[in-house]
């Protein structure tokens, strides 16, 4: 993922004075290359009215009319937002493909040096603050960084872009099951409502080690382990390889973890120095707030 | 009655949300011939902080979203300090919807505002916890 303060290109799809309506299913097949290309698309209708830049560069598509039209003029104008210049392109898109369309969007994205969309698959965990209770379980858990405290010692998701594809093992030790996985395929994971049930399951509970019978992290160290020296032996690479996934089958039917995970765990020395971090990191801000609260 | 804005999320980067759910919703907002903003993937600007987020909740016209769960989309936008009006926004959900249920609520100018189950559910912990005290 790119840098939070590179902004993506904003795209404009105008059909005010000056440029045509575009027709029905045209105007779907454009929409539907951009969005699937990653892009925001503001539609203006016939009004042609456009709200307030957001520090983005703009580009206006649509097919031109008449004399007045936006696209006979200029093609690019710099205004000034918050303080900011936002360069505004126009281009009139008459004729194009969808495909052709998305190319000229891309390019004046690359001319702008906006942020490129597509280059990462937004898997995150996302926390339901009407839940989360503070107890820093996640924080403790995540061996990847993806959680943080803010200057208020509260919970944070602080690198999104560094957890593990597909992964929604933190939102099964979550007591109060207020993490979500927007894209993950059930409830409540995926921002279903929350019933008793979800509370009360068993695999929702703090104990992680109730999760897989024993610590979680032992477990995997065992595992890779184990794996390691058994592969080590095996001359078969594909052979190797599917009994590693059959060893792994278990553990990830348990925990919802994806096989790519835990064939790529670190090292054991890695996984006890940075579940060492995770758990110092959790502590210092379960003081913190302790402390806090006293105070208060 | 002020005209609410639309947004709708194409969900760009995942399979969550049925293709043809998608394509009738996107094809119901053009017919409709409204104005509408819309976007590849919430979640893709919700975890980059997009300010484009903040601007579309920004102002006071309420807001329509077709996007999935209603939790999912309101923690999305928090993340993003992007917090959605309370009581000005309706969300709808084309993980479970069906488009020909959705698009007439979504161009529609009347309002049915979102009540989050997790409101309800703080304010009664809340009480709860108000009351052991
Ligand atoms: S485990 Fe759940 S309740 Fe605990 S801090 Fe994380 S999100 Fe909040
Ligand atoms: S908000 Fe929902 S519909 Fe939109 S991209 Fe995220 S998971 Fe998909």
């Amino acid at each position: 993922m790119s840098s939070a303060t590179q902004n993506p290109l904003r795209v404009v799809l105008y059909e005010g004075p000056g440029g045509k309506a575009l027709e029905s299913q045209r105007k779907v097949d454009v929409l539907a290359k951009l969005l699937k290309g990653g892009y925001q698309v503001t539609c203006t209708g016939e009004s042609g009215d456009v709200s307030a830049p957001d520090g983005s560069d703009v580009l206006v598509l649509g097919e031109a009319e008449g004399q007045d039209s936006p696209f006979s003029q200029s093609t690019s104008t710099g205004v000034v937002s918050e303080g900011e210049e936002v360069e505004v392109h126009f281009k009139d898109i008459s004729g194009q493909e969808p495909e052709t369309v998305l190319e000229t969007v891309s390019e004046v994205g690359t001319q702008t040096e906006s942020y490129t969309p597509g280059e990462w698959k937004p898997w995150f965990p996302v926390i339901d603050f009407h839940r989360c209770t503070n107890c820093m379980q996640c924080l403790s858990f995540c061996l990847f960084d993806v959680y943080g405290v803010d200057a208020e010692s509260n919970i944070q998701v602080k690198n999104p872009d560094k957890c593990k594809t597909n992964c929604p093992a933190c939102s099964r030790v979550c007591p109060d099951v207020a993490i979500l996985f927007p894209k993950y395929g059930s409830g409540p994971i995926n921002g279903d409502v929350v019933n008793q049930e979800d509370v009360n399951r068993e695999k929702m509970k703090v104990d992680i080690s109730a999760l897989l019978g024993g610590n979680i992290y032992d477990l995997l160290r065992d595992r890779h382990e184990k794996a390691a020296s058994r592969f080590s032996k095996e001359r078969d690479e594909g052979k190797a390889l599917k009994e590693r996934i059959r060893c792994l089958k278990k553990l990830q039917g348990d925990s919802g973890i994806p096989e790519e995970v835990l064939m790529s765990l670190p090292s054991m020395d890695e996984i006890q120095t940075k579940a060492k971090q995770a758990k110092e990191a959790a502590d210092a801000a379960l003081k913190a707030r302790e402390e806090r609260k006293n105070e208060g | 009655m002020t005209q609410p804005r639309i947004l709708y999320c194409h969900c760009a980067y995942a399979q969550v949300v049925h293709p043809q759910v998608k394509a009738d919703v996107l094809a119901g907002l053009v017919e409709s011939e409204k104005a509408f903003e819309a976007v590849g993937d919430l979640c893709e600007m919700s975890a980059r902080k997009d300010p484009a987020l903040q601007r579309l909740v920004s102002g006071d016209q309420p807001l329509k979203i077709a996007a999935c769960f209603p939790r999912a989309v309101k923690w999305l936008f928090d993340a993003a300090e992007a917090k959605l009006p309370e009581g000005q926004v309706e969300i709808l959900n084309m993980r479970e919807d069906a488009a020909e249920e959705i698009v007439p609520k979504l161009i529609s100018d009347e309002l049915n505002p979102q009540v989050f189950e997790s409101d309800e559910d703080s304010n009664s912990e809340t009480e709860s916890k108000e009351a052991e005290v």
